[in-house]
C-alpha cells in the first residue's frame, strides 16, 4: 500500500494524542495524576493538538475535504465513519477532563471524566485500527495483531510523551517511567508478533483464485504477461506499492531501535538518575520514539500487500 | 446508504468467457468512450500525450500465461504446456462488497432493485477507502476530480429509453466482437446468463474474500484431440509401378 | 425484453439523452471498414457505435474503432497546407493557402507530364481509394504507381488469385457457421478484424476445433484449441508434410479435384523443349485431359469426360502426364515425410501425423450436407450441397517471408486436396471473387511513359508470361520499383519498399517527384528506417536533393511529414466523403457483394481538404484526360461526390454498385443515379447485394453464381473457374530461364527463375536466413499487430496509447535463461543490418527460436504531437531498424516471384545490455519539431465532461 504521509501522520499523531489522554485518564482514576495547572494544560494541549492535527491532515488529504462532514453519517457499517464520530465525541470528555484537571476549583469530577476520556480515546483508537483490520484484501492488516498494535502503540507513545512533558516541566508522575518501560516492551512484543505473522503467512487469495482458475487443475500457475496499460495506474500507484525485502528489514531494525529500544533504555535510565537529569533523557526519548514510530507506521503501509497485486504479477499477497 | 440490502430484486451482472476472449481491448475502449460522457463523466486522463499517462478506466484487460490447468492441454504431444489467457476485469457488482460498507459517507452503495454498485459522486469525499476494500481493483479514483469512480454496469444504457431496445446493454457487451461478454440477471436461474454459467461451470473470482461477486467468469475449456492419431490405410493398395492405385477410380467431371 | 428502470430513488438518470443526431458512416481506424453510427451531441461526438445492420461488423466495434473520438480530436492533426522552408527533416514549414499549394503541385507535376511522366512516382500506402488513385496515375501517364500491397501481403493475393482465383487476406472467409475444423496460419489480427473475431466467437460457441499455427501464442492463438508454435518460415514444409500424409493415406477428394481443379490436365513432359511443363492444349487452346472412356485426349473443360489422374500419355507425339501425378509423385517423396521436416518446423512428427488425421477425419468423416439445390456450370442439377467442413485462413505470417508465395500455394493445395474450397464448412470466396485464373488485366505501361499521354490502363495487373513483363527494349525496368522485371516478375502490387532506394540510386532511373499518400515511409513502413531517412535527405554533388520533390498527404503529424516539401493536409475520417468500392478492396462477405461510403458527420475546424477531392482538383488543373471535359473544364466540378456518383469506368459501371440507374433500381450495372449517395445514406451508408441462395457455395462452378457475377460486371464471361494445383504461368517463366521464347532473363537471373518458378509448391529457406550465419544470428525476430493499434496511428490517440505506450521484446524463458537475460532486462537486438535496444518480457508461449514484439509502437521523438518524454520515444522501439530492404547480394529482400517484402525473414542475436544501459531504449534519432499550428496535446483531458453537464 502506498505510504501516504497524511495517514502516517494521522494515525501516529492522533494515536499518541489519544494514548496520552488515556494514560492521563487512568492516572486520574488511580489518583496518581499530579495536580499542576501547567502540566495539565501542557498535556491536554499536546494531546488535543496531536489529535486535531492528525484529523486535519487526514481531512485535507481527502479529495473533497469540504464534504468531510458527510463522513459521520455511516457509523452503522463504516469503521471510518465510526472513527469520525468517536473522534468528534471524544473532544467532549477530553475538554471536560482538561478543565477538571487544570482547574480543580471548577469541581468537575476528574476521575469520572478520566475514565470517560480513557474509554472514548481507546474506542477511537480501536476504530482506527478496525479500519485497517476490516480490510480483507490486505492480509497485513486483516489480522488479529493490528488492533493490539494500534492500542499498545497508542498507549506507549502517549505515555512516553506524558513522561517527557512531566520531566520537562519537572513534575513527577509516580510509576510512569516504569509504565513506559512496560508499554515499550509490550509495543515491541506486539509489533514483533505482528511482523512474524505477516512474514509467515499470506492472504488466502492466489493468482489462480483471482482469475477463477483455481479449480481447473491441481497445480494451476498464473503468470502475468501484460498489464492492461503499460504505464502505472491509480490502482497500482495506490495499492501496488512494493518495498524490497532488504529495505524492509533495514527499516524494521530502525523502527525497533528508534521506536522501542533506545527510548526504553533512555527512560529506564531516568529511574536511576536524579530528577534534574530525567528531563534531559525523557524528552529525547520521546523524540527518538516518534521517529521510530513514524518508520513503523510507514512500514505498516509499505509492507502491506493488496490482493489486487495478484492481478499484476504478484504470486501472493 | 452503505448498509447492504439484505436481498436485491435482480442481480444484474456480466458473464465473461475466458475461453473466447482474444484480448482485443474493444470492451475497454468502448467502455471508456461511453462512460467518459456518461453517468460518471468524465473519465479524466492525466498526461494524456506525455510520459506517465494515467487515466480512469472502468474495464481493463490483462494477459496471463497459465500452466497446470485442464485448459492448457496437458498432452505431451503439445508444443507448450502453457496457455495464454486474456482476462478482462471490471467491477463484479458483488453481493457482499466491503467497498460499500466501508464508505463513511454513503456515497458508495448497492442498489436494492438491481444490485448495481454505484458511487454517488456528490457525496464522495475521496477518502479512497472503498478502493482499498475492493480486492478486484475495480475502483478508479479520479485524481483530478477528487472522487471515486467505477463501472456503473452502464446504468445509463441498460434502461435508457432513448436507445433502441437491443442497444440497452452495457457498452462493453454491445461491442465485444467475439461475444465473450454476456449481460443479464444472474439472480434468475432461467436467464440466459444463469444457464450459461450452469452449462460452463462459471466461477467466482477470489471466492475466499467472501464478497460473493455477481459477475461470473467462464474458465477456458479443456483442449482435446478430435481424431485418432493414426490415419487408416488407403482404400486400395499402391498400384503396380509404385503409384497410388486408388487414384484409378473412374471419376467424371 | 428490455429492462424497465426500477424505482431506486437514488437520483440516477437512467435515461439521459444520448444524442441530438445519429449519423451513419464507415470507420477508418483500420482497413476493415466497419459500419458505424456516430452519436452527435452539441456538435461533438458523444459515442461511436457499431452499425448492427452492417455486413462487415454486424454491430460490434473493435478496440480502435471504439476509440475513434480520440483519433478525430487528435492534437497531431495537420491544420493547413505546408511548404518546406528549412532543410528536409528539420520540420521547418510555412503555412500556405490551398491555392498556392495546388499551384506548386501543378507546376511540378505539369513539368513532369510534359516531359517524362514516369518521373512522377505516386505511391499511396494504406489507401482505401485505390481505384481512384490508380486510375489517376493512368490518366497522368506514369507507370510508377502502387499502394502498400507490395510490402503487405501480395504473396497471399498473388498466390491466391493464380491458384484459386481468390485469396485469403480479406477476400475470402471461412464458413464460420459450418466449419468443424479451422486452421489459421500466421494471423495476429488481419484486415478482417471484426469478421474474424465474430467468426471465432461463433466457432467457440459451437465447439468446433480451432488450430492456430503461429510462432507466438497470443490473441487468436490464445483461444485456439491447439497452438502449433511453428518455426518462422517453415509452414511450407509443415503443410507439404500434411499433403504427404494425406496422399499416402488416400485421403484426398479425387472427385473434387477432377471436377473443380486442373489436377487432370495433362502436362507436357519434354525436357529441353519450349513447351516442357506447359499444359497440353488443343487447337482452340483448351487444356487437355486423358479421357478414360474414349482412351483419348480430350478438352479438360468438357463436362462429359472421365479424366485420368495418373499415367503417361502420348499427346501429339509428346509425353504428357496429369498434373495430379506430378503433384502426388513430388509430395509422396520421403523428403516431405513428417519425420523429415519435424525438426526444422519445430512441430513433432507425431503432431503432424495427428493433424493430418484430424483433417482427414473432419473432411471425410464429418461431411455436412446443406439442402440447397443448385446447378453447375454444365447445367447439371444437384439436389444438395455436400461440404467437407475444414476451413483455413492465412495471412502475413505466411506472406511476409521470401518463400511466402509458395507457402501460400501449398496451403491452397492442401485445401484443394481436401475439397474444401467454396464448399459448406470450407473456405468461401467473397464476390467479386472468384476471378478467372490466371487473372486479368495485364499491367499497363509496356510501351513506357509518353509525354502528355495516359498510360492506357491501370499500372498494376497480372502477368501470365515473360512477354507481359514491363521491360524496355534494352531489358531495363520500366517501373521505378522494378515490378514486373526478372527480379520479381509477378509483382502484382508493385514494390513500395524499393521506391525510395531505387530513386535515390537512379536505378533504373532518377525521378523528379515522389508523391506519397498516407504511407509513413520515414518510419514504420520502411525497412531500415535510418537508411531511408538518409535517402530522403540525400543530395547530389550540386547540393540538390536526389529526390527533387516530395509531396505528401497525411492527416496527422507523422514522421514522414518532416521529410516532405509540400504537405497536403487531409481531413479525418469523420469529416469526409469516401467510397469503399468493389473496384478497390471490397467489403463483401461470402453471401453478398457490398460496398459503402463515408459521409462527413462533422465539418473540419481546420483548413484541410479530403485527399480525393484534392487529387481530382489537381487532375483538373493538370488537364488530365478523364478529369476534364473537352473544353478543359473540370469533369467533376462537384468534387469527390460528383466523381463517386458520375464516374463510369466502363459503361454502367462506376465506383458504387448500389442504387444505379436513373431511378436507383439497378445494382452492379446501370447509369449514374444523381440520388445515389442519398440512397446509401438512407441505408446506413452501405449497399449489400445478396448472392442468390443457390449460389452460396461452389461459386467457381455454380451456374447461378457465374451468371449473377457476370451480370454484376465481376466476370467477363459466365464460365467455370478451374482451380490450379499446377500453375502454368510459372512454368513459362521457368522455360524462358531455360532458354525458351523471345523474352529471356539476363544471365544473373536465370538460375534464380529456374529454381523458384516451380509450377508446384516448393519450400526453400527464407533468403535472409540463408544469407547469414545462423549460429551468429540464431533467432527469428517478428512483429505482430496489436489489436488495439493500427500501425503508427494509435500513439496519437490518448486512449489507445495508454494501453500500449511501450513494446516489449517477447522471448521464451529458456532462450533468455541461456543468455543470462532476466525478465524486464534491457537487451540489444542485433541483425546484420543494425541494432536496437528493447526491454524483454519472458514468456512460455513462443517458439524457442523466435523473439517478437508489437509492431509500430516505437515513435520518433517529437512526432505525433507527443511530449518528447513519451515512452513511445524513450522506451519503445521499432524492429524496422534491424530489417534491411536489401539482401547481402544486393537484391531486394523480397519474395523472388512477387516482390513481397520479407519482413519476417530477419535473423537476430539478443544480448543483455550493459549494466549502465539498463534504463531505456536510447535511440539516437533526433527530435522532430512540430510544424506550425501543432501544439502538444493537453495534460489533463476531460473529454465528455460537457455531456454530463448538459445532462444535469
Ligand atoms: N516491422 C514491420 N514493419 C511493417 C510491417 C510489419 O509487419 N513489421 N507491416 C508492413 C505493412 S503490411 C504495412 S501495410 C505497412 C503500413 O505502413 P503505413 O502504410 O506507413 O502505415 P501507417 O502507420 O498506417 O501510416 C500511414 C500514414 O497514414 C496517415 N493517415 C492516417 N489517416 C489518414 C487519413 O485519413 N488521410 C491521410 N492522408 N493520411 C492518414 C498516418 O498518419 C500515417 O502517417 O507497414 C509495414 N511495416
Ligand atoms: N489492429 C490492427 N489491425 C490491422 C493492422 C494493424 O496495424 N493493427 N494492420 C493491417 C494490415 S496493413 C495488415 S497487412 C494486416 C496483417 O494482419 P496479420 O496477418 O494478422 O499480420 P501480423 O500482425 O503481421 O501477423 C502475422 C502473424 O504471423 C505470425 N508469423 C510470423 N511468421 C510466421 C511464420 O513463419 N509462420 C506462421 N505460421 N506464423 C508466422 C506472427 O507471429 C503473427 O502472429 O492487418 C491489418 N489489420
Ligand atoms: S471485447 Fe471481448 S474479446 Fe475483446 S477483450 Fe473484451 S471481452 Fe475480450
Ligand atoms: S468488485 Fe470491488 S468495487 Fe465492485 S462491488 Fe465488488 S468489491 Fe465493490
Ligand atoms: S472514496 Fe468516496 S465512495 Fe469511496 S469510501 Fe470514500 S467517500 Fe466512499
Ligand atoms: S458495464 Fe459499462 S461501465 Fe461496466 S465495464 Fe462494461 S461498459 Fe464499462
Ligand atoms: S475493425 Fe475496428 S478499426 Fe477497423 S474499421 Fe472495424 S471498428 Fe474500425
Ligand atoms: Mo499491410
Amino acid at each position: 500500500m502506498h505510504p501516504a504521509f497524511s495517514v502516517i501522520f494521522f494515525t501516529t499523531a492522533s494515536g499518541a494524542g489519544y494514548g496520552l489522554l488515556t494514560v492521563a485518564g487512568v492516572l486520574a482514576v488511580l489518583g496518581l495524576l499530579p495536580q499542576n495547572v501547567w502540566f495539565a494544560l501542557a498535556c491536554s494541549f499536546t494531546a488535543l493538538a496531536l489529535i486535531t492535527a492528525g484529523l486535519l491532515s487526514s481531512t485535507f488529504h481527502l479529495g473533497h475535504p469540504e464534504r468531510a462532514w458527510r463522513a459521520f453519517s455511516q457509523w452503522r457499517t463504516s469503521w471510518l465513519s465510526r472513527e469520525g464520530v468517536l473522534a468528534l465525541i471524544t473532544y467532549i470528555p477530553a475538554l471536560g477532563f482538561a478543565v477538571a484537571w487544570a482547574f480543580p476549583q471548577t469541581h468537575v469530577p476528574l476521575a469520572a471524566l478520566g475514565a470517560l476520556v480513557a474509554v472514548f480515546s481507546m474506542l477511537t483508537v480501536f476504530t482506527t485500527a478496525m479500519i485497517y483490520r476490516s480490510l480483507k484484501p490486505i492480509h497485513a492488516w486483516h489480522n488479529k495483531w493490528v488492533v493490539p498494535c494500534y492500542i499498545v502503540l497508542s498507549l506507549m507513545t502517549g505515555s512516553v510523551i506524558l513522561l517527557a512533558l512531566s520531566a520537562g516541566l519537572g513534575v513527577t508522575v509516580k510509576f510512569l517511567a516504569a509504565a513506559c518501560g512496560v508499554l515499550l516492551a509490550a509495543g515491541l512484543t506486539v509489533k514483533w508478533l505482528y511482523w512474524s505473522f505477516i512474514d509467515e503467512t499470506a492472504g488466502p487469495a492466489t493468482p489462480a483464485s483471482a482469475t477463477g482458475l483455481a479449480a481447473t487443475g491441481p497445480d494451476v500457475q498464473v503468470r502475468s504477461v501484460e498489464w492492461p496499460h503499460t504505464e502505472a495506474n491509480y490502482v497500482m500507484k495506490e495499492m501496488g506499492f512494493a518495498i524490497a525485502r532488504k529495505h524492509a528489514g533495514r527499516l524494521r531494525n530502525i523502527a525497533i531501535w528508534l521506536g522501542f529500544l533506545v527510548p526504553a533504555v533512555l527512560i529506564e535510565t531516568t529511574i536511576l538518575l536524579p530528577q534534574l537529569f530525567s528531563g534531559l533523557l525523557a524528552v529525547p526519548a520521546a523524540m527518538v520514539m516518534a521517529a521510530g514510530v513514524v518508520v513503523e507506521r510507514w512500514l505498516f503501509f509499505a509492507e502491506a500487500k493488496h490482493a489486487v497485486t495478484l492481478y499484476y504479477g504478484a504470486q501472493k499477497a | 446508504m452503505t448498509s447492504l440490502p439484505a436481498k436485491t430484486e435482480k442481480k444484474l451482472g456480466l458473464v465473461i468467457d475466458l475461453d473466447t476472449c482474444v484480448g482485443c481491448q474493444a470492451c475497454v475502449t468502448n467502455c471508456k468512450q461511453w462512460n467518459t460522457g456518461g453517468h460518471m463523466a468524465p473519465l479524466t486522463d492525466l498526461n494524456a500525450y506525455a510520459a506517465e499517462a494515467d487515466g480512469v478506466w472502468f474495464n481493463r484487460v490483462h494477459t496471463y500465461e497459465v500452466t497446470g490447468s485442464t485448459a492448457c492441454g496437458a498432452s505431451p504431444a503439445r508444443n507448450s504446456s502453457s496457455r495464454t489467457m486474456h482476462f478482462p476485469r471490471s467491477c463484479l457488482h458483488c453481493e457482499k462488497p466491503d467497498c460499500v460498507t466501508v464508505c463513511p459517507t454513503g456515497a458508495s452503495y448497492k442498489r436494492e432493485s438491481d444490485g448495481i454498485v454505484l458511487v454517488n459522486e456528490d457525496k464522495c469525499i475521496g477518502c479512497k477507502l472503498c478502493s482499498w476494500a475492493c480486492p478486484y481493483g475495480a475502483r478508479e479514483f479520479d485524481v483530478f476530480e477528487g472522487v471515486m469512480k467505477k463501472c456503473t454496469l452502464c446504468v445509463d444504457r441498460i434502461y435508457n429509453e432513448n436507445l433502441a431496445e437491443e442497444d440497452r446493454v452495457p457498452a462493453c457487451v454491445l461491442t465485444c466482437p467475439t461475444s465473450a461478454r454476456h449481460f443479464g440477471d444472474l439472480g434468475d436461474p432461467n436467464s440466459n446468463v444463469s444457464k450459461l454459467v450452469a452449462a460452463r461451470g462459471g466461477v467466482d473470482l477470489m471466492p475466499e474474500m467472501g464478497y460473493a461477486p455477481t459477475n461470473k467468469y467462464l474458465p477456458p475449456r479443456a483442449r482435446k484431440d478430435t481424431a485418432p492419431a493414426a490415419m487408416p490405410a488407403p482404400e486400395l493398395a499402391p498400384a503396380p509401378g509404385g503409384f497410388l492405385g486408388w487414384v484409378d477410380k473412374l471419376l467424371s467431371r | 425484453m428490455a429492462l424497465v428502470a426500477p424505482r431506486e430513488n437514488d437520483g440516477v438518470n437512467t435515461s439521459p439523452t444520448v444524442a441530438d443526431e445519429v449519423k451513419t458512416t464507415t470507420c477508418y481506424m483500420c482497413a476493415c471498414r466497419c459500419g458505424i453510427k456516430v452519436h452527435l451531441r452539441d456538435g461533438q461526438v458523444r459515442y461511436i457505435q457499431g452499425n448492427r445492420d452492417h455486413p462487415v461488423n454486424k454491430g460490434v466495434l473493435c478496440g480502435k474503432g471504439s476509440a475513434g473520438i480520440m483519433q478525430h480530436y487528435s492534437p497531431a492533426r495537420l491544420r493547413k497546407p505546408l511548404k518546406r522552408v528549412g532543410e528536409r527533416g528539420a520540420s521547418e514549414f510555412a503555412e500556405i493557402e490551398w491555392d498556392e499549394a495546388l499551384e506548386i503541385a501543378t507546376t511540378w507535376l505539369g513539368d513532369i507530364r510534359k516531359t517524362d511522366p514516369k518521373k512522377l512516382a505516386f505511391f499511396t500506402g494504406r489507401d482505401q481509394s485505390q481505384s481512384l488513385t490508380g486510375w489517376w496515375a493512368n490518366q497522368f501517364g506514369t507507370p510508377n504507381y502502387a499502394a502498400h500491397g507490395g510490402f503487405c501481403s501480395v504473396n497471399m493475393a498473388t498466390a491466391g488469385i493464380y491458384t484459386i482465383g481468390g485469396s485469403f487476406w480479406e477476400f475470402g472467409e471461412p464458413d464460420w457457421a459450418h466449419t468443424k475444423y479451422f486452421m489459421m496460419f500466421g494471423v495476429a489480427e488481419d484486415h478482417d478484424s471484426n469478421p474474424i473475431k465474430i467468426g471465432l466467437g461463433k466457432l467457440k460457441a459451437r465447439g468446433a476445433k480451432f488450430v492456430s499455427v503461429n510462432p507466438a501464442q497470443t490473441g487468436y492463438s490464445a483461444i485456439a484449441d491447439e497452438w502449433l508454435g511453428v518455426r518462422p518460415g517453415t509452414d511450407g514444409l509443415f503443410v507439404l508434410a500434411l499433403v504427404h500424409e494425406l496422399l499416402k493415406a488416400g485421403k484426398v477428394d479425387l472427385d473434387y479435384l477432377v471436377k473443380y481443379t486442373n489436377a487432370p490436365w495433362l502436362v507436357v513432359q519434354a525436357p529441353g523443349s519450349a513447351d516442357d511443363g506447359l499444359i497440353a492444349r488443343d487447337d482452340q487452346g483448351n487444356p487437355l485431359c486423358w479421357d478414360k472412356t474414349t482412351n483419348a485426349a480430350a478438352s479438360a473443360l468438357r463436362a462429359d469426360v472421365t479424366p485420368a489422374l495418373r499415367g503417361a500419355f502420348d499427346v501429339n507425339g509428346k509425353k504428357a502426364v496429369p498434373a495430379f501425378e506430378l503433384m502426388a509423385a513430388r509430395y509422396l517423396d520421403d523428403a516431405y515425410a513428417p519425420e523429415a521436416v519435424a525438426a526444422r518446423c519445430g512441430i513433432s512428427a507425431a503432431t503432424i501425423k495427428r493433424i493430418a488425421a484430424e483433417l482427414a477425419h473432419a473432411a471425410f468423416q464429418e461431411t455436412i450436407e446443406l439442402p440447397i439445390a443448385w446447378t453447375d456450370w454444365a447445367g447439371r442439377k444437384h439436389d444438395k450441397m455436400v461440404g467437407r467442413p475444414v476451413a483455413m485462413h492465412a495471412m502475413r505470417g505466411i506472406s511476409a517471408h521470401s518463400n511466402g508465395f509458395h507457402t501460400c500455394r501449398a496451403i491452397h493445395l492442401l485445401q484443394m486436396l481436401l475439397g474444401t474450397i467454396d464448399v459448406p464448412g470450407g473456405f468461401r470466396y467473397k464476390p467479386p471473387f472468384p476471378r478467372p485464373t490466371p487473372p486479368g488485366p495485364k499491367p499497363a505501361g509496356k510501351a513506357g511513359a509518353k509525354p502528355n499521354t495516359p498510360l492506357g490502363g491501370i499500372p498494376l495487373g497480372f502477368v501470365t508470361g515473360p512477354e507481359d513483363l514491363l521491360l524496355d527494349e534494352a531489358g531495363r525496368a520500366i517501373r521505378i520499383d522494378k515490378a514486373y522485371t526478372w527480379e520479381h516478375p509477378i509483382a502484382s502490387h508493385g514494390l513500395m519498399h524499393m521506391v525510395i532506394a531505387n530513386a535515390v540510386k537512379g536505378d533504373p532511373y532518377p525521378i523528379d517527384t515522389l508523391f506519397l499518400y498516407m504511407a509513413n515511409m520515414a518510419w514504420n513502413s520502411s525497412m531500415n528506417t535510418r537508411a531511408t531517412i538518409d535517402m530522403l535527405t540525400a543530395k547530389d554533388e550540386s547540393g540538390a536533393y536526389k529526390i527533387p520533390h516530395i509531396i505528401y498527404s497525411d492527416a496527422y503529424f507523422s514522421e514522414t511529414v518532416a521529410y516532405a516539401d509540400l504537405i497536403l493536409p487531409d481531413t479525418t475520417y469523420l469529416e469526409r466523403w469516401d467510397c469503399i468500392s468493389l473496384m478497390d478492396r471490397p467489403i463483401s462477405d461470402a453471401e453478398a457483394a457490398s460496398d459503402a461510403i463515408r459521409q462527413p458527420v462533422l465539418q473540419p475546424d481546420r483548413d484541410v481538404r479530403s485527399f480525393q477531392a484534392v487529387l481530382l482538383d489537381l487532375g483538373a488543373r493538370l488537364k488530365l484526360p478523364g478529369l476534364v471535359n473537352d473544353d478543359g473544364t473540370p469533369k467533376y466540378p462537384g468534387g469527390y461526390t460528383d466523381y463517386i456518383v458520375n464516374h463510369e469506368r466502363a459503361p454502367g459501371i462506376g465506383p458504387l454498385a448500389g442504387w444505379r440507374g436513373p431511378d436507383g433500381a439497378q445494382q452492379g450495372r446501370g447509369n449514374p443515379n444523381p440520388k445515389q449517395l442519398q440512397a446509401y445514406i438512407d441505408n446506413g451508408c452501405f449497399w449489400r447485394g445478396e448472392i442468390p441462395h443457390e449460389a452460396h457455395y461452389f461459386k467457381m462452378a455454380n451456374a447461378t453464381y457465374l451468371n449473377w457475377a457476370h451480370g454484376m460486371g465481376f466476370l467477363p464471361k459466365p464460365e467455370q473457374i478451374v482451380l490450379q494445383i499446377y500453375c502454368e504461368p510459372l512454368q513459362k517463366f521457368r522455360n524462358a530461364a531455360r532458354g525458351a521464347g523471345p523474352v529471356q532473363p539476363p544471365e544473373k537471373d536465370r538460375a534464380r527463375i529456374d529454381a523458384y518458378f516451380d509450377p508446384l509448391p516448393i519450400w526453400y529457406a527464407p533468403f535472409d536466413e540463408a544469407a547469414v550465419d545462423t549460429t551468429e544470428y540464431p533467432l527469428h525476430a517478428l512483429t505482430q499487430r496489436p489489436m488495439h493499434h493500427y500501425h503508427s496511428w494509435g500513439s496519437q490517440n490518448a486512449w489507445l496509447r495508454q494501453i500500449t505506450a511501450q513494446n516489449r521484446l517477447f522471448m521464451h524463458r529458456d532462450t533468455a535463461a541461456a543468455r543470462n537475460i532476466n525478465d524486464d532486462d534491457w537487451v540489444w537486438i542485433t541483425s546484420r543490418a543494425g541494432r536496437v535496444k528493447a526491454q524483454v518480457k519472458l514468456v512460455d508461449g513462443v517458439n524457442r527460436d523466435t523473439v517478437w514484439t508489437w509492431n509500430a509502437i516505437g515513435k520518433r521523438k517529437g512526432a505525433w504531437a507527443l511530449a518528447p518524454n513519451a515512452p513511445e520515444a524513450t522506451r519503445a522501439f521499432l524492429l524496422n531498424h534491424v530489417i534491411s530492404e536489401h539482401l547481402p547480394d544486393g537484391r531486394s529482400n523480397s519474395d523472388p516471384i512477387t516482390g513481397q517484402a520479407a519482413w519476417f525473414d530477419v535473423r537476430v542475436k539478443v544480448e543483455r545490455a550493459a549494466d549502465h544501459e539498463q534504463n531505456d531504449a536510447s535511440h539516437d534519432f533526433g527530435e522532430l519539431h512540430p510544424p506550425p499550428g501543432i501544439t502538444p496535446g493537453p495534460d489533463v483531458l476531460q473529454y465528455g465532461k460537457s455531456f454530463r453537464e448538459a445532462a444535469e
